[in-house]
This record gives C-alpha cells, sequence and structure tokens, in this order.
C-alpha cells in the first residue's frame, strides 16, 4: 500500500495553519511541519521554555545553547521574537491563546483521547508539557503514521496506553488520510487517491465514517 | 544593602540536610552550574547537605549539574516533568535502584504550582491531567461546565538561579531564554542564590529592564564566563 513519508504528513498539516496562527509544535516529528509553511503566510512558533516567534535551527556552529527549543534543540529568534519565564509560557497554553497544537502520537481514539507520553507502565515517565498543551491550545491535531511499526492501529475505539488527554483531539493527519473526530466517529476527510476505503478501515481500530465527499490527499512530488 | 557574597562556597554554605532546592533550568540553558557543583564539592567535603528534595524541569544529564547531584548520592527526590535527556543515566540508575523518589507532575503544572506558591496562593484549579492517571487523588470541581482538578502550591527552603547582571539589591536579568523557570523559582523559595556572569552597581540595570526584582533574591555571588551545562555535556565534561 502506497503511503506518505513524513514530510508528506507534515507538509499536509501545514497546509491548514492559519495566516496570523499561534502554533506549538510538539517536539520531535511535529517539529517538521514548520518546514512545510505555505509562503505569504505568518506563523508565530511558541516553545514552552519560553519564545514566541521561533526560527529554524541555526547552521551548525552558530548554536546558542541559550536559545533551544522544547526538545532542548538549538533554534533561531524571528525578528519580533519575545522571551518570557515558564508560568507566563503555560499561561498562554493553558489560557487559550494557543491556536493550535500539533503532537504526535502512540493512540488516537474515536472519542478524541490522546495517548502520547508513556507505552504501558514501563520505563521512567516522562509528561513534559503534553498534558498541559492538548487541554490548553484552542485546537489539537495529530501528525501520525496510521500505524505502528508492527501494523497494529494507532486510530482506535479506545486507548490502552495511558492517557495524555480526554477528548482532546480535533484531526488527525496519517500516512494515509485526514480524520476528523466528530462527536465521538472518525469522520474521514481525505484519503490518498490510490488506496481505498476498505483498505483503510483495514488498518484502522475503529469505524470509519464519510460525512460529505471524501477529498484527495496529494502532496507535491518529492516529499 | 548588599547582598552579594565573595564566594561561591560561602554562598552555599547553610543549605540544610533534607532542604528542598529548586533550581533553575529548562534542559542545560539557565542551570546555575557552579552553584550547584559548589553544593556538590561541599558534600564531598562534609556529608553534608544531603538527603535534597530537587526540583527542576528535568532531572540531570550527563555527568555534571543535576545528575553529578545525582551520582554523588546528595539527593533523596525529583519532583519534575521529564526526567529523560540525552544522557540519562545519573538520574535513571538512583530511581530504578529504588534511591531516589520521583514525583512527576506536568510541565505548565508544575509551573503554575511554583508560581502560585511564591504569590501565596495555596491551591488551584487547572485542565490538565483531568481524566489521566495523573489525576489519582486530586479533588474535581466543574466550572462553566469543564472539569477541573485540584493543584497545590509548591514552595522551596531554597532557589539556585542563573542570572546574567545582578547589583548589590539582588535585582536580576537573564541571557535569553535561560530566563525560564527563574523568575517563578527566586519567588517561591525562602531563599533565593543567584550567580550572575556580571554584579554591577545599583542603578545599572534600569529600572524597566529588571526581571526579578530583589525583594525575590537573598544573597548573590559574581562567577563571570559561566559554564554552559549543555556545552560541558556536549563536551563529554564530568565533575
Amino acid at each position: 500500500m502506497e503511503k506518505l513519508s513524513s514530510a508528506g504528513i507534515a507538509w499536509r498539516a501545514a497546509q491548514d495553519i492559519a495566516d496570523g496562527a499561534y502554533v506549538n509544535l510538539g517536539i520531535g516529528f511535529p517539529e517538521m511541519v514548520a518546514q512545510f509553511q505555505p509562503p505569504g503566510r505568518h506563523v508565530t512558533y511558541h516553545s514552552e521554555n519560553g519564545i514566541l516567534g521561533m526560527g529554524p535551527a541555526p547552521e551548525e556552529g552558530a548554536e546558542d545553547w541559550d536559545v533551544i527549543n522544547a526538545g532542548k534543540k538549538a533554534v533561531t529568534l524571528n525578528p519580533g521574537a519575545s522571551i518570557f519565564h515558564h508560568a507566563d509560557s503555560f499561561a498562554m497554553v493553558r489560557g487559550g491563546h494557543i491556536d493550535l497544537a500539533v503532537l504526535g502520537a502512540y493512540e488516537v481514539a474515536e472519542n478524541g483521547d490522546l495517548a502520547n507520553w508513556r507505552i504501558g507502565n514501563k520505563g521512567t515517565p516522562a509528561v513534559g508539557g503534553a498534558m498541559d498543551m492538548v487541554t490548553g491550545a484552542r485546537r489539537v491535531a495529530v501528525v501520525t503514521e496510521h500505524v505502528t511499526k508492527t501494523g497494529a492501529p494507532k486510530l482506535v475505539e479506545r486507548c490502552a496506553n495511558p492517557l495524555t488527554g480526554v477528548g482532546c483531539v480535533a484531526r488527525v493527519y496519517t500516512s494515509l488520510a485526514v480524520v476528523d473526530v466528530v462527536d465521538g466517529r472518525f469522520v474521514l476527510r481525505e484519503k490518498l487517491p490510490s488506496v481505498t476505503f476498505e483498505a483503510i478501515q483495514a488498518v484502522t481500530g475503529a469505524q470509519l465514517h464519510q460525512a460529505g465527499p471524501v477529498g484527495a490527499l496529494v502532496v507535491p512530488e518529492g516529499l | 544593602m548588599d547582598k552579594s557574597v565573595a564566594s561561591l562556597e560561602a554562598v552555599v554554605a547553610d543549605i540544610a540536610d533534607g532542604a528542598v532546592v529548586m533550581i533553575a533550568g529548562f534542559g542545560g540553558s539557565g542551570i546555575p552550574v557552579e552553584l550547584i557543583h559548589a553544593l556538590v564539592a561541599r558534600y564531598r567535603a562534609t556529608g553534608h547537605p544531603g538527603g535534597l528534595t530537587v526540583v527542576n524541569n528535568n532531572a540531570g544529564t550527563g555527568s555534571v549539574g543535576i545528575a553529578a547531584m545525582l551520582d554523588a548520592g546528595m539527593v533523596a527526590k525529583v519532583i519534575c516533568s521529564f526526567p529523560r535527556s540525552s544522557q540519562p543515566q545519573a538520574f535513571q540508575r538512583r530511581y530504578e535502584a529504588g534511591e531516589v523518589e520521583l514525583e512527576l507532575v506536568p510541565q505548565g503544572t508544575l509551573a503554575e504550582r511554583i508560581r502560585a506558591g511564591g504569590a501565596g496562593i495555596p491551591a488551584f484549579y487547572t485542565a490538565t491531567g483531568v481524566g489521566t492517571e495523573l489525576a489519582e487523588g486530586k479533588p474535581l470541581e466543574e466550572f462553566e461546565g469543564r472539569m477541573y482538578l485540584r493543584e497545590r502550591w509548591l514552595k522551596a527552603d531554597v532557589a539556585l538561579v542563573k542570572g546574567e547582571l545582578g547589583d548589590a539589591h539582588g535585582n536580576l536579568t537573564y541571557r535569553l531564554a535561560a530566563r525560564n523557570f527563574a523568575p517563578i523559582m527566586a519567588m517561591a523559595a525562602g531563599c533565593t542564590i543567584a550567580q550572575v556572569s556580571r554584579l554591577v552597581k545599583p542603578g545599572e540595570i534600569a529600572p524597566e529592564q529588571v526581571v526579578t526584582p530583589g525583594i525575590f533574591v537573598a544573597r548573590l555571588v559574581e562567577v563571570p564566563e559561566p559554564a554552559q551545562e549543555e556545552v560541558l555535556v556536549r563536551a563529554g565534561e564530568a565533575f
């Protein structure tokens, strides 16, 4: 089955980010969304450690380790950036001032529950700001492979792993489809043209619904 | 008024066994490396202070800073949001051996608990964590149709912070995003100790440029050209 690369998923997610939006990208894969911001749109990226107006990584050798993102990677400051303390940073989140948070997922359930911070009860638990982000941001989107590395569905009826937040996810961008959470159901909005509805349903752990036409999930060549 | 202290040794000399110590910083940025190492050196020489509770966003990395405290065996408990790092062995080893207790707190809740502690607000409600395993034992209440859980303030005996400029009154500025937890930790501790890159005369920091007003700072010590923890870790340094 054809599927999108990580870059393809990130590109698709970036197309939905509106001009003027304040956006938080989760550490790791979601950070890639910033690379595909459509030209002509101004998006302000928030970093939990206390930055608004975060820019891309500096050239190697030009890192300033007091300008880092939430994943502790070196970043830059765009013109108009601001720096603030941690309680203000999370007031922006908890107070509903961040328009969009984009996170990764272990599982998303059809009721919008998200599990993305811990697999079972193994290892040292580490939560970071994920729980704050999914309850505080005005809209929460997920970017993810459609299935796990072993082929298990990541879109499920109920999450088996510990929850990050309850009923928080609005949209999921996967390697096969764009799926919305609407009133406790997964609604298919877009799919790869080469993959049938039935084929996507077969690798989805909950019922997929259709509400209106299903668009073609097409990304630029080379991604 | 002169809150400046001449040496690192003197500025950490009275931190007691069992103290709750907030340590500013996020990753390596804003970690007061020299203050921490002065504390570790004192522990190695005297066996005190031990049994500390450390509050930081993380739980140390490599073999410097908070990781050096963990390696030394002077930490009984860590309160943090993210105890994993690029080189988490110091914490992992103590945690897996049951020698260090972990209280895991969502990052924004950690920040707000610290701010509440400094502002004299014993508890507050947040939606963060509702419906998750971190909600266990926390009272719930509905506000405007949404469920929130109650979190308590977090206060400390001591806070260690890293400023850029400081004056004898304790007024501080911070370098870039090294600010992170320092302003709120400075408010939440009974005794806030700052290391600053440059000690300046009162008035040299313009009043509107002061980030932490001196009322929140008990002592400060000048540490010119301080180490940056991330740089030390990348260079493979150990303390």
